[in-house]
């Protein structure tokens, strides 16, 4: 490792991909550079945010009265299963994937991701059932109208007696974004296990590797029970077989298993990477260690671990035996420990701490907070009573959405502006940033916080119309939701302007720990090539004056110079 | 040390067979979903066989469980043959296992043909077709890649970086048997009891 002979012009090399082109065209072509892929993810995925959320605003436009009066109650149905389809696999799926590309092999140090054709072929996926799903629009029947859970018998109607409708096309939009998940989860699984920097020791890696880690597996383990299913019902809807028919023998519940089996561990998927977000953040823009970081790293496995066996919650009335919710009930209150060993992790990490409240910070803290109070309704509604009484209202929509939107999605926006300048080399507006947080902040918590007392007083979800004593939830319900639109403005507007004329960034502007950041900005085509570092610590030594590299200040003057 | 930057120079081929058996796991998990919708609905149907039919024949697809086992160990040796070096032993061979699984794809074909009941026929019908159909879909996909891999042995050049492909095609010819020998015991076994 001697810095003598390292030649700067090399990370100034061409992509490695003969033939591929290096300028904007490389982001709308087969290109087999993770970091590309995951520009790639994520500039798709926003583009179908705002496809989702003008779904979801039609929606709220709809309950804004009590009548159904602006769209037609069948319509109304297609909108907000198509919402949820869009905003799970059209969005946050390809965004956490997207941030997987770009994270996980500038974090370990790998030049690549270990299957790189395979990992262009999953995003390249994406806009086929992208097509397939939006498609599903211009059919004559409409779009499929069963909700996202797609619940036979429901599902399995087809009353205009069509040879394709909607409900086919969005199984087969949704076996291949499994298709796509598995394949980027088998890259995701092997490139961890097998492609980290020397030293750098499964404790030694960062906690965004471990949770998106923990992700992935759970993408393994689950999918394929969820397209079972899916296969099973296509199969009853196209072939006349009976397998979630009761009047040929079969069984509607055992769908429900297949589903949920998947569906549950899925908001894990989603929530751990989140996790891991905010294990970087909080540290970097606290300038503290982070608190109890071995606990924090094995509690991501606790929960993959809990997640696989506590699906029945959501089943607890449909027709679920008393033993198996009470198994259930006690499975599902457990996974509030290791969940709590992250949040007490994080907030003792925070404490004393000379916060910089950045946007990413901002985010990251909104979305704590947030997360902390969806966990409270989550155990609520995790116990059997509760959950008899307030299910199938707006409570779970609520609790639902302070996960994915007010915690998640939160989370994502914070991991875009922390490594916006790393990845794009370019430094993102503060002012317009902040702009977006408060406005999505104060958007979500209107949107979502009055649903939890529509809720309560037994609103039903997934109706056009509703009675007028819940009208003022519904309003204030439906101006946080028109907020979160707005709040797209200053996004779209600080990452496009930002990207073409904002000021370069350096290798490091915060200051943070990581491999990545001591790679210059943009990181070139393969990372550290074959100069990767040797790892000594875990790369949450701030204040400690602990680098996390041997040999730090090579590498720091080496990416200065690039 | 010496950066040279060569198109391509980092080498993926280790990878390959941890990707491999990750798929394998994930794809075993499709299997035990639709064997534990067999079961469940094996043991909650107050009728399980449709009118008119008595059950399935034995004979015919214990023979063709015959054949699928011993052509996993046709199939070890083929691969011991390429170890040694041995690349006309392992193309003979390794075709052997080819026809074997040739032979189970037509026994399963005789078989359905021959069968009273469709697709439609309640719970039993449907996941009869459904797990041996699915399972048939992998011996056809396996016996391809095994055509492929006897294709691929007579370019030149082929081993020079290994054969990490033989290798997981025939990791995959062992999992499409074990597959089979649960199903075996599931549809055809169980039945009798």
């Amino acid at each position: 490792m001697t810095s003598t002979k390292f030649d700067p012009r090399i990370l100034k090399a061409p992509h490695p991909v003969p033939g591929a082109p290096d300028n904007w065209k490389r982001f709308f072509s087969f290109n087999t550079d993770a970091k590309v892929i995951g520009i790639q993810y994520i500039a798709t995925s926003l583009l179908f945010l705002l496809v989702g959320g003008l779904l979801a605003m039609i929606v709220r436009g709809e309950l804004i009265t009590p009548p159904a009066d602006l769209v037609d109650p069948t319509v109304y149905n297609g909108l907000y299963t198509m919402h949820g389809t869009v905003m799970l696999f059209l969005f946050l799926f390809p965004v956490l994937n997207g941030l997987n590309n770009l994270l996980i092999p500038t974090m370990i140090g790998a030049p690549d991701m270990a299957f790189p054709r395979l990992n262009a072929a999953a995003f390249w996926l994406v806009p086929v059932f992208a097509v397939l799903l939006m498609g599903s629009f211009f059919l004559p029947g409409g779009p499929a109208q069963a909700g996202w859970w797609s619940y036979p018998p429901i599902s399995i109607q087809n009353p205009m007696g069509l040879f394709f409708n909607g409900e086919q096309l969005w199984l087969l939009a949704v076996a291949l974004s499994g298709i796509s998940s598995i394949f980027g989860a088998i890259n995701f699984v092997t490139t961890i296990v097998r492609m980290r920097a020397p030293g750098m020791g499964f404790f030694k890696m960062p906690l965004y590797c471990w949770t998106a880690w923990g992700a992935q597996i759970i993408q393994l383990i689950g999918l394929p029970a969820l397209t079972g299913g899916a296969i099973m019902l296509l199969f009853d809807l196209s072939f006349g077989t009976s397998f979630f028919r009761p009047e040929g023998g079969g069984d509607p519940v055992l769908y429900q298993h297949f589903f949920w089996f998947y569906s549950h561990p899925a908001v894990y998927v989603m929530v751990l990477p989140v996790f891991g977000i905010f294990s970087e953040v909080f540290t970097c823009y606290a300038r503290k260690p982070l608190f109890g970081y071995k606990f924090v790293a094995l509690a991501s496995f606790g929960i993959v671990f809990l997640s696989l066996i506590v699906w029945v919650h959501h089943m607890f009335y449909t027709g679920t035996p008393n033993w198996m919710r009470i198994l259930f009930m006690f499975t599902t209150m457990t996974i509030a420990v290791p969940t709590g060993v992250k949040v007490f992790a994080w907030v003792a990490t925070l404490w004393g701490g000379k916060l910089r409240l950045t946007t990413p910070m901002l985010f990251c803290l909104g979305g704590l907070i947030n997360f902390i109070f969806a966990g409270i309704t989550g155990v609520m509604l995790g116990t059997v009573p509760i959950d008899i009484h307030v299910g199938n209202t707006y409570f779970v929509v609520a609790h639902f959405h302070y996960v994915i939107f007010n915690a998640i999605v939160l989370g994502v926006f914070a991991a875009v502006y922390h490594w916006f300048p790393k990845f794009t080399g370019h430094m993102y507006y503060e002012g317009l940033g902040k702009l977006h947080f408060a406005l999505t902040f104060i958007g979500c918590t209107l949107n979502w916080l009055p649903l939890h007392w529509a809720g309560l007083l037994g609103m039903p979800r997934r109706v056009a119309s509703y009675d007028p004593e819940f009208a003022i939830w519904n309003v204030i319900a439906s101006i946080g939701a028109f907020m979160l639109g707005v709040a797209a403005i200053p996004f779209i507007l600080n990452m496009v302007s930002s990207w073409a004329r904002g000021p370069q960034s350096p290798p490091n502007p915060w200051g943070a720990i990581g491999l990545e950041w001591l790679l210059p900005s943009p990181p070139p085509a393969e990372n550290f090539e074959d100069d990767v570092p040797t790892v000594i610590n875990n790369p949450y030594g701030y204040g400690l004056g602990e680098p996390q590299v041997a040999d730090e200040e090579y590498y720091i003057r080496r990416a200065q110079e690039a | 040390m010496q950066l040279n930057h060569t198109p391509g120079h980092i080498k993926h081929s280790g990878h390959n067979l941890t990707g491999f058996v990750i798929f394998l796991c994930s794809e075993s998990i499709i299997f035990l979903a639709f064997f534990a919708g067999f079961t469940l609905f094996k043991l909650t149907s107050p009728e399980w066989l449709p009118p008119g039919v008595e059950g399935l024949e034995v004979r015919m697809p214990l023979i063709n469980t015959v054949v699928l086992v011993s052509s996993s160990f046709v199939a070890y040796f083929a691969e011991r043959y390429l170890h040694k070096g041995n690349l006309w032993g392992f193309r003979i061979v390794w075709f052997i296992t080819m026809l074997m699984g040739a032979y189970f794809v037509y026994g399963q074909y005789v078989e359905w043909s021959s069968l009273e009941f469709g697709l439609g026929s309640g719970v039993f019908g449907g996941t009869f077709y459904l797990l041996t159909g699915f399972h048939g879909l992998h011996v056809i996909t396996g016996i391809g890649l095994m055509g492929l891999m006897l294709y691929h042995s007579f370019r030149p050049g082929n081993y020079e970086k290994g054969d990490m492909g033989v290798t997981a095609v025939s990791l995959f010819w062992h999992f499409v048997d074990v597959i089979w020998i649960i199903l075996f015991v599931l549809i055809y076994v169980w039945q009798r009891y």
